[in-house]
């Protein structure tokens, strides 16, 4: 994994952009001065534009990164308060030489974002305040202050204050080649130091017991953890803002969240949300004459999100409601069946078919019901159904005596391992009876020594009974079920 | 350095605002108290409840809220404001709880999910209405408001009498309702707060109380938001209540700590503004901030004298028995 992450991230920034990009060219721009505009940003002719758009993907890979694990350690509202946390480092770096000198605010925004850190870290430690109100706290009052050495910087005559507002909102095109190249070097960092201690990170993140007794130091990994994300952070401000800063950690990662279980993936997807949503957000920024650009990524990013909180193919919220459905239609289909089993056995199995009255009396429906019920069994091939009487089809006969076997067997069981009252067993049967696997079916009945009968004194189908193929004949002696030889 | 920080003048800090700007330092003193004292109430609860960061959430996440509002209704009356900001803010809850419940996602992560999604689309909303020429609003006023602006309102006129700027006068009715609900359902907010399962066996609907807190909470931070703004909010939410736990853990000692706290924090803040020249509101979080770094020091300084007294008295009683013997 560690030597994969390198490559394809390098391939989604060279590869995947242009497909981005496209897209969106293809979409409809009425507008003609738009429409130049577009033009103008996708054949990169400005340096401004290029910088603007070359920070903008860069930041979304260093947050997508350092957000996956925000996510994974439950610190997402870290990023926000670290993110408020750093304003009043902004304005005293400015203040350093009265000017927008990137690698002075850098510098002073990390310092105060990494005492916004250990005062978090201080309140928890020394106070019985919780966790939720150390973020504010720090959050609240770094920003108080933030706030009124901004208003005073103002009042202060001389010194280049423009550009120094897009630290709110964020506005790409305030990006300068400075800004860019620290921007790069942040990316490099986040990207070799998250792939050169991958395992380190990972069981640090998962396990902090586990780590410590591997030998690990848990905090220093914590802690340069928290450096780099107040790296990230701080390299992002003037492109996103203070305050939407803390959604492009999470967002980007809280999206790859829903798609994969892998930590490697989850940092690979975060990365590419984040590139991706930095570029969208940089494109309507610009087209839009100078609007802010933090929160049209953050928008691109939370499309991006609302589809995998949706549409994620194991953990979407469509796909779970729909799993369940067919689950529950699947359910009802193998009741089906085995009350035309019942049926069946009830009548000691002299007739091959069984009418839908009698259908209806076993399971007290109403015979409409039985009869949709019927219809949805037939779908699936179980049973053929001719005007009033419904036979099984070798494949039902064989899933029928399945449900019933793993039903009486799973009664069994309870009955005598787990010494259950036997007539406390059929609710849990009638669950089990539908997940029971093959594997399982083999040692439960491995363990209950072939056993022929349950605990009500009903036979279990048995292995020859389901490769009967149709229901018994009288001339079947081996299953048990026709009539008794004597 | 020196224009930075102006030079400490008493007469002018200390002396001027409560003389010749009265009628000005007054109402910013009030408002102050009036929105630092009923988020603090609130917040009380919230602090409780460990859920201060949902306070967050809602003060950003109102801003698509008052501009859809806006955009909806073409007049920005107050009435029509407060009714977009309140639903956001109940919006805010719903998609938290969405988000929480239907996925696998962490509340924590959800929160910051929901809040900065509609933060980012009130501020989208905003800028492509600004850049239409429609409205102009402030960007950063969203952010941390204007507390200096608020005496310079035309008065609210009630029966012939004036009675001051009309948001300080709507903040201190939020404000009384606040106090009187806490005094009326001081029970039942208790129980909820502290155990649940208690509230419940009493036959309190939980999630009722929950949701009351949260009207009352976008109640709260939407009367607040023009004078202090979304950010300043959130630290009157936090930081008063904060302060209260840190020297009591009575309840109703704690709710009057927090109006203690608020009213302190607004004079000191007034000065602070006055002297630095800055924002009122952030100086009056920066006072706030102050004074809870000093309770906590003055806690940790109890602290370890009790634990070193304890430590004494230990040695002292270790030692008797070989005094005894001696």
């Amino acid at each position: 994994m560690r030597r994969l992450l390198l490559p394809l991230l390098l391939f989604g920034c060279v590869f995947l952009v242009p497909e981005v990009a496209h897209a969106v060219r293809i979409s409809e721009l009425t507008d003609s001065t738009m429409m130049d505009r577009a033009v103008r940003f996708f054949t990169f002719r400005d340096a401004s534009l290029r910088n603007a758009l070359i920070g903008s993907m860069l930041l979304g890979i260093c947050c997508g990164l350092m957000g996956t694990f925000l996510v994974v350690r439950k610190l997402a509202l870290m990023g926000d308060a670290l993110s408020h946390a750093v304003l009043p480092g902004v304005a005293l770096g400015f203040l350093w030489n009265m000017a927008k000198d990137p690698l002075a605010i850098f510098i002073g925004a990390t310092i105060a974002g990494l005492l916004g850190a250990g005062t978090i870290q201080l309140i928890r430690n020394t106070t019985r305040h919780k966790e939720d109100a150390a973020l504010g706290f720090v959050l609240a009052s770094f920003f108080g202050v933030g706030i009124c050495l901004f208003t005073m910087i103002q009042n202060v005559p001389g010194g280049n204050k423009s550009g120094l507002d897009k630290f709110m909102f964020g506005q790409a095109a305030s990006l300068g080649r400075g800004d860019v190249w620290l921007l790069a070097v942040i990316a490099v960092l986040a990207v070799g130091t998250v792939a050169i201690f991958y395992k380190e990170y990972t069981i640090t993140s998962f396990d902090a017991g586990f780590a410590r007794s591997l030998g690990m130091p848990v905090q220093i990994f914590h802690y340069s953890l928290m450096l780099l994300l107040a790296f990230a952070i701080v390299s992002s401000l003037q492109a996103v803002g203070v305050v939407l800063v803390s959604a492009m950690l999470v967002i980007p990662a809280a999206a790859a969240f829903m798609l994969t279980d892998r930590l490697g993936i989850m940092l690979l997807l975060a990365a590419i949300f984040g590139l991706c949503s930095g570029a969208v957000g940089a494109f309507f920024s610009f087209v839009g004459r100078n609007l802010p650009t933090g929160p049209f990524m953050v928008l691109a990013a939370a499309a991006v999100f609302a589809i995998a909180l949706f549409f994620g193919p194991r953990h979407g919220i469509v796909s779970r409601w729909w799993r369940q459905r067919s689950r529950s239609a699947r359910v009802q289909r193998e009741n089906t069946l085995k009350a035309i089993y019942h049926v069946l056995e009830g009548n000691e199995f002299r007739s091959e078919h069984v009418s839908l009255r009698e259908l209806a009396e076993r399971r007290r429906e109403t015979l409409e019901d039985v009869q949709r019920q019927l219809t949805a069994v037939r779908r699936t091939g179980f049973v053929t159904l001719f005007s009033d009487a419904v036979t099984f089809t070798p494949s039902g006969w064989q899933r029928a005596c399945e449900i019933v076997r793993n039903h009486r067997l799973w009664e069994l069981y309870l009955t005598n391992a787990a010494h259950i009252a036997a007539d406390h067993v059929h609710e849990d049967a009638e669950k089990i009876e539908h997940i029971l696997g093959e594997d399982a079916v083999r040692q439960l009945e491995k363990r209950l020594n072939y056993a022929r009968r349950d605990p009500h004194g009903k036979l279990i189908p048995g292995i020859e009974d389901i490769s009967l193929g149709s229901i018994p004949q009288p001339a079947d002696r081996a299953t048990g079920f026709g009539p008794a030889p004597h | 350095m020196q224009q930075l920080i102006p030079p400490f003048d008493w007469h002018r800090i200390f002396v001027q605002p409560w003389t010749t700007d009265f009628s000005i330092t007054i109402w910013v003193v009030l408002m102050g108290f009036f929105v630092t004292a009923a988020c603090g109430l609130v917040g009380n609860y919230l602090l409780l409840r460990r859920m201060a960061l949902i306070g967050d959430a809602i003060s950003h996440s109102i801003l698509p809220g008052l501009v859809l509002a806006f955009m909806i209704f073409k007049h920005n009356s107050t009435w029509v404001m407060f009714l977009g900001a309140f639903s956001a803010g109940l919006l805010t809850v719903a998609i938290i709880e969405f988000i929480h419940r239907q996925s696998r996602i962490k509340p924590d992560a959800a929160i910051c999910i929901a809040f900065t999604v509609l933060f980012a689309l009130g501020v989208a909303l905003m800028s492509s209405l600004e850049s239409q020429g429609t409205i102009h609003i402030d960007a950063e006023c969203v952010l941390y408001g204007e507390i200096a602006f608020i005496p310079l309102e035309p008065p609210t006129v009630w029966n012939g009498m004036e009675i001051g700027p009309p948001s300080a006068v709507r903040m201190g009715i939020v404000l009384v309702v606040v106090a009187l609900a806490i005094a009326v359902f001081y029970k039942e907010l208790l129980v909820t707060a502290f155990d649940g399962g208690l509230a419940k066996s009493l036959g309190m609907r939980t999630s009722v109380w929950h949701y009351a807190l949260m009207g009352a909470l976008a109640i709260v931070v939407v009367s607040a938001f023009e004078a202090v703004g979304a950010i300043l909010a959130v630290a009157m939410l936090i930081v008063p209540p904060m302060f209260a736990a840190q020297l009591s853990s009575i309840l109703p000692v704690r709710l009057g700590l927090t109006v203690l706290h608020a009213g302190l924090s607004a004079v000191l803040g007034l000065h602070l503004s006055v002297w630095l020249n800055c924002s009122g509101a952030g100086a009056m979080v920066v006072a706030a901030a102050f004074l809870f770094v000093l309770a906590w020091l003055g806690t940790m300084a109890g602290s370890i004298r009790n634990r070193s007294l304890a430590v004494d008295r230990c040695s002292r009683d270790e030692n008797l028995p070989q005094v005894r013997s001696l």
